[in-house]
């Protein structure tokens, strides 16, 4: 939250808003970190890489996907490094065994919900989803696939949303509410019978809200909101203007 | 008592069938039915799918010849924006289609049909293979090898990789030919004439060494379809419908593909996938036709091109009237692949082939689209109807396949009453009634992995269904 200038710059003060800096170790290299910072963005900022997929830089977080689970020393669960923060002497496992395979069923059990089809996927190979199947080394999934069967909603003029292709991210739910400011997205239902919608569960050609801006498609991770009338693979995504939309608000607090 | 023969499952072709025999008391074949084991349930998948997806989603139906139906189905869906493709889109289809041509006629003739041509039709099974034409026929198998590879090649330089690419889109190709490409398939021509040229004097020369296959193998009257274009001539992407008679004598000339279902229709029969299309105006079964290479060459008035016209003229004079032989097709396919090397030089020596104006871009503004191209095997017709938000809501498609699907079944028949004699089931005879489903290269499945084990196995089954005999390959 932004003050007016002569409040923001006391607010600004460390010593009147002192933030605390705490050190903790993530796979056994000491880090420092503001107590304010998630374990995933200081690993991050210390070039250790942990998978996301939920997350965007630029929105808020909501750990929905739970892909970027790390393992905390002393706790018996798998913590998501996205909404996590560090404590003092804190130690972070990423990389351990169990979490690679954890991460690995995870992505698994994505495939399995609804029906992910590279190869006819207009978004097939601009795709995060299958971005982390390599980097996950995800080869086969080992569940039984659910294919529950989802109509495509073509009502709006120039985009689309095929729900058998979303991963219940929230990224369109996030863009659409803190960056555009109409929050046409939310989500409905419950467990693997969630899905997004658009109003009230209106088509989204006829929603009242929506202002077209298109942001929700081009933050989609897959192939789940797309521009209508690109072809198989043509769908590329333009994330860019995330961070100077953040920047010319001047919030560059989320 | 009647014996059922069961040739399960066809090797050398692509996908998977079976043939069934059925033996009379006195031990001659009295029925056969060619069967399409698969289920694949495309038209009805597509449903609810947007229509521009839909020229990469039903390239999926074939790894062999995507390009035909990505083709066809960007027709049909052109159709449906309303659209007319730039000029320069349409010479890169055909370009492309060039390419698929050229490949697959090479699979079909080289790597699954000429261990039977050169080997002979009862070799040893163990040898009548790719790899016995390596070891006996070693230039002739690289020939082929090489051939598919341009063809290939042709595919992969203009729309970014050899199999299911997605380049083909509603309204044209999503990206121009790069120069360097043009220039790279030019320098690939010499390699391909003198191939063909090769291999069409082999194929003539060794003619008659097939004498009995080509009197057997679905050599009846039946009709003849395909593409021509405004003069007449072979056409494989563009054109219109001409259907001729087996006498030769033209029953329609100049129909547009569009309205294919007045006069085309399909029956289905509960022991295949494959339905069997028909002639409407002769009824079923009498409406038998044939579509194919050889179809094309009997149906045109030549090819529009001076070599593929003199190896045309060549072939039109084997008969009196058209060409009835399904062993024709093997000649047809290479004189197609000659036409297509032909017509590929003249694309690329066009300077309009590099335009970058290569696509149409429209919201769909018609309710139904039709698109129609000649695939390798055979006449391939897509018809899509789709909603006001563009998502398909019923889709028909009539593969090449199955246009030959009476024909073929008629065929099995025929050659089976040649060579299998007093119930005996010979390995020859059972390579035959292969041979003669190899010779219009079906594409069941579409797909070509290769069958693992015996490559055939032959029941000899009781009408009480307890297996009396079995023969493996």
């Amino acid at each position: 939250m932004r003050y007016p200038a002569f409040l923001q710059r006391i607010a600004d003060r460390a010593d009147v808003q002192p933030v605390r800096i705490l050190t903790f170790s993530i796979n056994g290299q000491a880090v420092s970190a503001r107590e304010d910072e998630t374990i995933l963005s200081v690993a991050r900022e210390n070039g250790i890489s942990i998978p996301t997929l939920c997350h965007l830089d630029g929105l808020s977080e909501r750990g929905a996907c739970r892909l970027c689970i790390v393992e905390i020393k002393g706790s018996p669960k798998l913590s998501p490094s996205c909404v996590t923060l560090p404590r003092q002497d804190m130690e972070v496992i990423t990389n351990s065994d169990r979490v690679l395979d954890y991460r690995r069923k995870i992505l698994e059990l994505l495939f399995t919900e609804r029906n992910h089809i590279c190869s006819v996927c207009v978004s097939n190979g601009h795709c995060d989803l299958q971005s982390l199947t390599t980097e996950l080394g995800m080869t086969h999934v080992h569940y039984d696939y659910l294919h529950t069967r989802h109509a495509v909603d073509a009502s709006h003029e120039r985009f689309s949303v095929d729900h058998n292709r979303c991963v219940l991210c929230q990224r369109c739910i996030r863009v659409c509410e803190e960056i555009e400011g109409a929050h046409t997205w939310d989500v409905m239902g419950r467990g693997y019978l969630s899905k997004v919608i658009t109003d009230l569960n209106q088509p989204w050609g006829e929603s009242t809200s929506c202002t077209g801006c298109g942001k929700c498609v081009q933050v989609c991770p897959t192939g789940a909101l797309s521009e209508k009338g690109k072809s198989v693979a043509e769908m590329t995504k333009k994330r860019q203007f995330l961070p100077y939309l953040k920047l010319m608000r001047g919030d560059e607090s989320r | 008592m009647t014996q059922t023969i069961q040739i399960k499952p066809i090797t050398r072709i692509e996908g998977h069938g079976k043939i069934t025999l059925v033996l009379d008391d006195s031990g001659a074949v009295s029925d056969a039915k060619f069967h399409v084991t698969q289920f694949r349930g495309f038209e009805k998948f597509c449903e609810g799918r947007p229509f521009y997806e839909m020229p990469s989603l039903v390239e999926r139906i074939c790894g062999i010849c995507p390009v035909s139906h990505s083709i066809a189905s960007a027709k049909a869906c052109d159709s449906i924006l309303g659209v007319s493709v730039p000029a320069p889109a349409r010479k890169l289809r055909r370009l492309l289609n060039c390419g698929t041509f050229i490949q697959s006629h090479a699979l079909s003739f080289f790597h699954l049909s000429a261990p039977d041509l050169a080997l002979g039709f009862d070799a040893d099974p163990s040898e009548r293979n790719i790899f016995g034409l390596f070891k006996t026929y070693p230039s002739l198998a690289m020939d082929g090898i090489n051939l598919r590879k341009i063809g290939q090649q042709i595919v992969e330089s203009c729309a970014g990789k050899r199999i299911h690419p997605a380049w083909v889109v509603p309204g044209g190709v999503n990206k121009p030919l790069l120069e360097e490409n043009r220039d790279f398939l030019l320098s690939l021509l010499p390699e391909g004439h003198a191939i063909i040229h090769r291999t069409l004097d082999w194929f003539k020369g060794s003619l008659e060494n097939y004498r009995e296959e080509i009197r057997t193998f679905a050599n009846f009257p039946t009709l003849f379809t395909g593409l021509v274009n405004s003069e007449g001539n072979l056409e494989h992407v563009e054109g219109k419908l001409r259907f001729i008679d087996s006498k030769g004598a033209t029953i329609h000339d100049g129909l547009d593909p569009q309205r294919y279902d007045e006069y085309l229709a399909e029956n289905t029969e509960e022991w295949s996938y494959l339905k069997s299309p028909y002639f409407k105006a002769l009824g079923y079964p009498e409406g038998i036709y044939k579509s194919g290479p050889a179809a094309r060459l009997n149906v045109c008035d030549g090819c529009g091109t001076p070599q593929a016209d003199q190896e045309w003229a060549e072939f039109k004079g084997l008969e009196r009237g058209p060409v009835l032989s399904s062993f024709y097709n093997h000649y047809a396919r290479l004189i197609e692949v000659l036409y297509s090397l032909e017509l590929m030089e003249h694309l690329l020596k066009d300077p309009e082939l590099l335009s970058p104006h290569v696509r149409s871009i429209a919201r769909n503004n018609e309710f139904e689209g039709v698109g129609v191209v000649e695939a390798p095997r055979g006449l391939l017709i897509h018809h899509y109807k789709v909603d006001e938000e563009g998502l398909i809501t019923w889709a028909n498609m009539i593969v090449a396949t199955g246009n030959n699907n009476l024909a073929m079944n008629r065929g099995v028949l025929q050659v089976a009453r040649r060579f299998i004699k007093s119930g005996k089931v010979t390995e020859d005879a059972m390579n035959r009634i292969e041979a003669l489903i190899r010779a219009f290269d079906p594409c069941l499945s579409c797909s070509t992995h290769a069958i693992g084990g015996p490559n055939l196995r032959v029941d000899l089954v009781s009408p009480d269904g307890t297996l009396l005999h079995s023969v493996l390959s």
